[in-house]
């Protein structure tokens, strides 16, 4: 099967998914209690203000028509107004989006420089002293929540030492990476040390691996074991590994974003929810949703690129 | 190489798990933690919420071992009473999700057919959404605030608990037991809660161990961000939140609530370490 | 065959092996000695957990990495124990190879069949590109490979299981070695299957010249197939000669039980139910003879002291003290 056909079977596949991601994020505002129109209104609104909010977010219609129009709209890349900064919300997101993807793929470049080298030493060195010391040393990172790690290395590095800067996040490649470094590196110690701990295993399972035995059995010299055999197929385990660590690791990025005020997507759904601005925190939850399912089909493709099982199926 | 090997005689299990140092030490921390969380008042010096403006910010001392906060209230006394809100945190943020997860997750896995079909796709739109933007979601509409926070924690943690125990239910399934708790005619009530549940729970319960270390982390950074716990509360994403500003003149605000996290959150997962060792099948 | 006035070509001498777990001395293999000539065919047996296994792991090489390998593994004058990884190197693949039990589980998946052979080939041999493909096309062929020129670029998925462990014996094979450490090579297998990878084995050991260490758990099999005969138990040989001797008149109990429970038309893995018990666990050894909590002709001395394998009759070593005299072993 050709990669197109294969990306457009994805593709089809995702539509239930995305349609339920839909239904989810349209309940959460509908639903749930609290109205909306008196949130967005403020407190010294009269009755009728509230009412003409209602009818012109189209609170009034009914359930199912109202959800039609949600679809719609966000079909056609209409995600309404934003409240807060008073333009189209598909504009505020397309201005905060190449932020938080620009430190999102830091964030993963950095953990797998980390969690990679790492969890090969500790796979190599099991049950012995290095293994150990990595082992103790990622599980107490792994109890570190990222806004502790980003206060303590913003007060440190960037407070103290005065090694990197306080917040914000220049303007050429050269100064995002400088200026994304300490965000980046944040949610990268705490991803790195959820992958490290199962990376170890998958690079265990693969040492013992029968054709690992195999291999070695055939005396192929131990660069050879260890580059062709064993890492090939770690890198499977590794790829998906960081796929589904995506999730935690956009979850960090929204922490990160707001310790060290870098004006990206998790910032502005914290200050959308303060504001309740109601039709921003939807249109970001969707481009979340978007975001973190793009890697997955990444993640995928990758797999079926890697893998010749996968290729032929 | 191959483990069939080695089969270790079966009633030195609890002795051999206790041998680990890992998982003494995650008992340990977690009892003295639970020990805190019911009697805090007993562990700490202090009125967690007496104000003082004679001693405002004052550096760790032997009256103050953690040091004094902006309105001059001891902070060993407040990351102790914090104890009560996140050990909390802990177990109600997770036990719902876990009951309601088992629950559905048993019934998908054990009828199959449409409904573990519209099953698989719910997990996978919420498995779409970064767990923490969906939850934060939820707490701004539901508004900030602990018990909203728990509701919105579960609304999304119990799809993880489910999933977890239908791949379990559907193992189990392949086992000669259950096919002959149906064939003997016994009711699929029975068959689901009296044999499959009890055999298909292990892996749960160990998961269970991690999400309460990763409830307390992500009770903490909702309390920081504004969304948990409110102020006056003592909770130590609050407590930290509380010290941030202050970070190069008063450190200790943020340190210590910091430490108390990291040190539960060990506990937590070097317990359930130990208890995935003990519960898991050999052989 | 006849191979008495031949000299062996592996001998293997008071070898142990001890794995650790958990801070406890596994010892996975005892005091293990036997010998192998050219163009035999040993056969090693027992139930899962004696040792056969590990035994062959330990000859080459790669039990070492999990636990202690003492001992002698004497090969063309050296002793394979003794060597560094790099020297054993140019042993292993070269002049002694080994097959696994899972052809499902032995070839990496994310390769070609062609790669994998060709990378033994050019560890071992000085052949150029061109030859060394040619060499493998020859070995796939030989090992009955319908069109093996085009089934190299394939992966090992894109196999039978049967195809797959056709494949295993080629890459082992591809270098000429000598001597063929054969682990469970039928058992992952279907049985119509299983003879004719058997009958392969057999016939390239021969035009080779290769002796082969065949551990299985079938009698069946080693009735068939072997010229001499090692039966391990909880890490030891309790018996051990030529094949027709022991299994007309077997000296040891559990070579007996082993016998009696040979399945007659059952499918393969069926547990050996006539021996009651299950053996020890390896950190729980009894003091006296292993095999003593399972016997039925235990007495008084088996429970203090460990036998010895020793000679009763000129070739044949058995250790028990009371063995069994007249037993009508008669394999099905």
């Amino acid at each position: 099967m050709s990669s197109l056909t294969y990306i457009f079977k994805r593709l089809l596949m995702m539509i239930p998914t995305f349609f339920l991601v839909m239904i989810i994020i349209f309940l959460l505002v509908r639903l749930l209690p609290g109205d909306p129109a008196i949130a967005m209104a403020g407190d010294r609104a009269s009755d009728a203000d509230i009412q003409a909010i209602r009818e012109r977010l189209g609170l009034t219609e009914p359930m199912l028509v109202q959800f039609w129009l949600f679809l719609s709209n966000t079909v056609q890349g209409d995600l309404g107004q934003s409240i807060l900064m008073r333009t189209d919300v598909i504009d505020v997101i397309a201005d905060r989006l190449p932020i938080t993807v620009f430190l999102t793929i830091y964030s993963v470049a950095l953990s797998l420089l980390i969690a990679g080298p790492l969890a090969f030493v500790a796979a190599l060195n099991r049950g012995r002293w290095p293994d150990a010391v990595i082992r103790t040393v990622f599980q107490i990172g792994l109890s570190m929540p990222v806004f502790y790690i980003g206060l303590v290395l913003l007060t440190f590095l960037a407070a103290q030492l005065r090694l990197f800067p306080v917040g914000g996040y220049g303007d050429t490649f050269g100064e995002r990476l400088y200026h994304l470094f300490l965000p980046s590196i944040t949610v990268a110690l705490y991803t790195s040390a959820i992958i490290m701990r199962n990376l170890r295993s998958a690079v265990i399972e693969v040492l013992d691996a029968e054709y690992v035995q195999f291999a070695r059995a055939k005396g192929l010299p131990s660069r050879l074991v260890l580059g062709r055999h064993v890492l090939r197929n770690a890198l499977i385990s590794t790829v998906t590994l960081l796929g589904l660590s995506i999730g935690n690791l956009m979850s960090g990025t929204l922490v990160t974003e707001t310790v060290f005020a870098v004006p990206g997507m998790g910032r502005l759904m914290l200050e959308a929810i303060f504001a309740r601005d109601y039709p921003l925190i939807q249109g970001l939850t969707l481009t979340f949703a978007i975001l973190v399912s793009f890697v997955f089909l990444m993640t995928d493709l990758f797999q079926s690129r890697l893998d010749p099982r996968m290729r032929l199926q | 190489m191959s483990d069939a090997v080695f089969t270790p005689s079966q009633p030195s299990r609890i002795r051999l798990a206790l041998r680990k140092p890992g998982f003494v030490v995650g008992i340990l921390i977690i009892g003295f933690s639970v020990m805190l969380a019911l009697f805090p008042g007993i562990f700490a010096p202090y009125d967690p919420n007496a104000i003082d403006y004679l001693a405002v910010r004052q550096p760790p001392s032997w009256t103050h071992p953690f040091g004094t906060d902006l309105l001059g209230r001891d902070s060993l006394s407040r990351v102790i009473w914090a104890y009560q809100v996140n050990m909390q945190m802990a177990v109600l943020a997770t036990v719902f999700a876990l009951v309601i997860g088992v629950v559905v997750g048993a019934l998908v896995g054990y009828y199959r057919g449409i409904a573990d079909l519209i099953f698989g796709r719910v997990v996978d739109a919420v498995i779409t959404f970064p767990f923490l933007v969906l939850v934060i979601a939820v707490v701004a509409v539901l508004g900030p605030g602990l018990i909203n926070m728990y509701i919105a924690i579960t609304l999304v943690g119990w799809v993880y608990y489910a999933r977890l125990m239908r791949a379990e239910v559907i193992a189990q399934m392949g086992n000669d037991y259950a096919a002959a708790g149906i064939v003997m005619g016994y009711s699929d009530r029975r068959i689901i809660f009296r044999h499959l549940l009890p055999n298909a729970i292990t892996p749960v319960i160990v998961y269970w161990m991690t999400d309460m270390a990763l409830a307390i982390l992500l009770g903490s950074s909702l309390g920081y961000l504004g969304l948990g716990a409110q102020p006056p509360q003592s909770e130590w994403g609050v407590l930290i939140a509380e010290g941030r500003n202050f970070i190069s003149t008063a450190w200790w605000l943020s340190l210590m609530p910091g430490i108390a996290i990291v040190l539960t959150g060990l506990g937590f997962s070097l317990l359930g370490d130990g208890l995935a060792d003990l519960l898991r099948p050999r052989g | 065959m006849s191979m008495e006035d031949q000299k062996p070509i592996l001998e293997v001498n008071e070898l142990n092996t001890t794995f650790h777990r958990n801070g406890r001395a596994l010892p996975a293999v005892r005091d293990v000695s036997f010998s192998v000539a050219r163009g035999e065919v040993l056969g090693l047996v027992g139930e899962s957990g004696s040792g056969k296994s590990v035994t062959l792991r330990s000859i080459i090489g790669l039990a070492r990495r999990y636990g202690d390998v003492t001992g002698q593994v004497r090969w063309k004058g050296s002793d394979l124990v003794a060597m560094p990884d790099r020297v054993l190197r140019h042993k292993q693949g070269r002049e002694i190879a080994m097959i696994f039990q899972e052809p499902m589980t032995s070839l990496n998946p994310l390769l070609t069949v062609g790669l994998q052979l060709e990378e033994s080939l050019r560890a071992h041999t000085d052949l150029q590109r061109k030859a060394r493909h040619d060499r493998a096309v020859e070995m796939l062929d030989l090992v009955g490979i319908p069109s093996a020129a085009q089934r190299l670029k394939d992966y090992p998925h894109q196999f039978s299981g049967g195809m797959r462990q056709r494949v295993m014996i080629a890459i082992a094979l591809a270098a000429n070695p000598k001597l063929l450490l054969a682990d469970e090579p039928t058992t992952a297998l279907d049985v119509t299957i299983q003879a004719q990878i058997l009958d392969l084995i057999l016939r390239l050991a021969q035009d080779m010249d290769m002796g082969v260490v065949l551990v299985t758990h079938d009698l069946g099999v080693v009735a068939q197939t072997c010229d001499n005969l090692a039966v391990m138990y909880a890490g030891r040989i309790v018996e051990q000669g030529p094949v027709r001797d022991v299994l007309r008149a077997p000296g040891h109990p559990y070579t007996v039980g082993l016998m009696r429970s040979v399945p007659e038309n059952l499918p393969p893995r069926t547990p050996l139910s006539s021996v009651p018990g299950v053996p020890p666990s390896l950190d729980a050894l009894p003091t006296g003879c292993v095999f003593a909590p399972r016997c039925s002709s235990c007495i008084e001395p088996c429970l203090q002291d460990r036998p010895a394998l020793t000679l009763i009759t000129d070739r044949r070593q058995v250790a028990c003290f009371n063995p069994v005299t007249n037993a009508k072993g008669n394999v099905a």
